[in-house]
């Protein structure tokens, strides 16, 4: 990313300003107290990600069919139903990792007003743009912990020093861990625990600065504590970045998300998206009847 | 009461094995110990007949062969294997093959391929053909070692440079390269052990029997001079004991690197 290099003083001040800002935000973390003013505002044109008519093949095997979903912007989009139902194939779709593992996208894919399977996209620029957390915490194992915070921005260019530095502090601030590891910044990152180590790859996703955050269940290989405390980094990071979250974990859904995106599988055991909308809404008055079979626990 | 029979015979399995390996080393250093002085590394060998000289134009020309194959067979090892680590599929499938294939082919006919390609057709021995054949020796050993060392390296890892907007190449040298560097350099030295060790694909390629150690021993090993016999025995050790640094090195650089990131 050149425009690190170029703009190094801009961004300086932009992450010090935001540790300020995050500080402040701590204070609202829960969802409960959070009242519509402090909700974010939407950006510019309100959805960071758009899905249009996607569906999603393997060979001869559709995954999902037929998606069509906007994530608003600085929110929390979940992305919820049973195993096998195509909610991770769509996270994939967004950042274009089904280009490496043979799957193909149909549909429209677009980040802001970016066409993400438009023909001059490069997909080592759109990823730089998305950052993703995985089901299991991998961090690189030959990397110290501050080495894997900066490792985006060393793979996208950043080669200046006290930027790399600045903006790892400021990563690590974001995703709680600063506390945790100021003192052992140059130990081997898998001496951390399971819960630290998935919070150190969001802190390495983070530091790319993405607009957009994809979450594929990152609490799955997690226990409660640490899920919970994944739990209040991903309200904490809400309204900053814009947050696609696939869980299976209806509650999680309801504790963390602002809209839900409810897929299940089709008759044809294909997997479809049967209602999309805010939390609040899907959960107490879903308009689908599967969904309210689903979201109170009779199916899935 | 199976459970100890089990063991004695396991424990006589052991030293059965184990006694080759023991008696060769002890027929080695005490055929070849007699042999050795600074004076055998650095002179050159005198003709038969003639007293001192050593074997040091055989430990340059092993050098140098070793050098040709490895400038050879490294290089290409890691790429062939990165694509086999990166790609799936009917390709990758029949390199794959071909490599487990030719890692069986006797060294021999590497050696008359080496002639073939090379001495014929420039009408000279060449150590650069004598490292030629050694490098199409240990490439596929080296193929299918950088291979496996790479396969530790989780998918999942692999995922997350690409998600982070790196290029293929870049998740290829710092992620992939650097998770499987164990792997690769122990894999790699071992090759090289086994291609320092052969004898078949130099002797249709090397000028001089005196270029090479293992031509060497198999040269004056056959001679009825005991001088011979003797430089033959002492370029053994030497050859042994050049072997087991290598292999000993290739496990304390794995150990080393691995207890790193642990």
């Amino acid at each position: 990313m050149k425009r690190h290099d170029d703009n190094a003083d801009q961004d300086l001040g932009d992450a010090a300003d935001r540790r300020a800002h995050v500080d402040d935000r701590t204070a609202r973390l829960a969802r409960e107290t959070r009242t519509p003013a402090d909700r974010p505002d939407p950006g510019p044109d309100g959805t960071a990600v758009t899905l249009e008519d996607v569906s999603i093949t393997f060979g001869d095997h559709v995954a999902v069919r037929n998606v069509t979903l906007e994530m608003p912007a600085r929110q929390v989009t979940a992305l919820v139903g049973p195993s096998g139902c195509g909610k991770t194939s769509v996270l994939r779709a967004i950042n274009r990792l089904h280009d490496h593992t043979g799957g193909a996208v149909r549909g429209r894919v677009r980040l802001g007003s970016l066409e993400v399977y438009g023909p001059d996209v490069q997909p080592e620029v759109l990823r730089s743009r998305i950052g993703m957390v995985f089901q299991r915490p991998n961090p690189f194992p030959t990397m110290s912990i501050f080495d894997n915070v900066i490792s985006g921005l060393r793979f996208n260019g950043v080669r200046n020093k006290r930027l790399l530095r600045e903006m790892g502090i400021a990563a690590l601030h974001n995703a709680a861990l600063w506390d945790i590891v100021k003192d052992r910044l140059h130990q081997p990152a898998v001496r951390l625990s399971g819960g630290q180590q998935q919070r150190l790859c969001i802190a390495r996703a983070l530091a790319i600065e993405p607009e957009v955050l994809l979450m594929d269940e990152p609490c799955s290989a997690l226990d409660p504590v640490a899920t919970a405390k994944i739990e209040d980094l991903i309200r904490h990071l809400s309204g900053e970045v814009t947050i696609a979250l696939v869980t299976h974990n209806m509650f999680q859904a309801a504790r963390v998300s602002d809209n839900v995106a409810v897929f299940l599988l089709g008759e044809d055991r294909v997997g479809e998206l049967v209602e999309v909308g805010p939390t609040e809404q899907v959960f107490d008055t879903p308009n689908d009847a599967r969904t309210k079979a689903y979201v109170t626990g009779h199916v899935g | 009461m199976t459970g100890r029979a089990m063991q004695v015979i396991c424990l006589i399995a052991v030293l059965i094995g184990l006694t080759p390996l023991v008696a060769l080393v002890i027929a080695t250093v005490s055929k070849g110990a007699g042999a050795l002085s600074i004076g055998f590394l650095l002179h050159a060998p005198t003709p038969e007949g003639v007293p001192g000289g050593g074997i040091s134009t055989a430990i340059v020309g092993s050098g140098e062969i070793v050098a040709y194959g490895v400038a050879l067979a490294v290089p290409l090892g890691l790429f062939i294997a990165l694509f086999l680590f990166e790609r799936a599929g009917a390709i990758a499938s029949s390199i794959r093959f071909s490599a487990d294939v030719m890692s069986g082919v006797p060294s021999i006919i590497i050696g008359i391929f080496a002639y073939a390609v090379y001495v014929e057709r420039f009408h000279h021995f060449s150590n650069v053909a004598a490292g030629f054949a050694l490098g199409v020796l240990m490439l596929p050993i080296m193929v299918r070692a950088n291979e496996e060392a790479m396969r530790t390296v989780s998918v999942d890892l692999w995922e997350a440079g690409i998600s982070l907007g790196a290029r293929r190449s870049r998740v290829a040298r710092s992620v992939v390269l650097r998770g499987a560097l164990p792997g690769v350099v122990t894999g790699n030295l071992l090759a090289l052990a086994r291609g320092v060790g052969e004898t078949a694909p130099l002797l249709f390629t090397v000028a001089s029997p005196t270029f090479a150690m293992t031509l060497l021993i198999f040269n004056d090993a056959t001679q009825p001079f005991p001088d011979a016999q003797q430089t033959a025995w002492g370029t053994a050790l030497v050859l042994l004991a050049l072997v087991l640094i290598l292999s000993t090195t290739a496990r304390t650089i794995a150990w080393t690197l691995n207890r790193k990131t642990r």
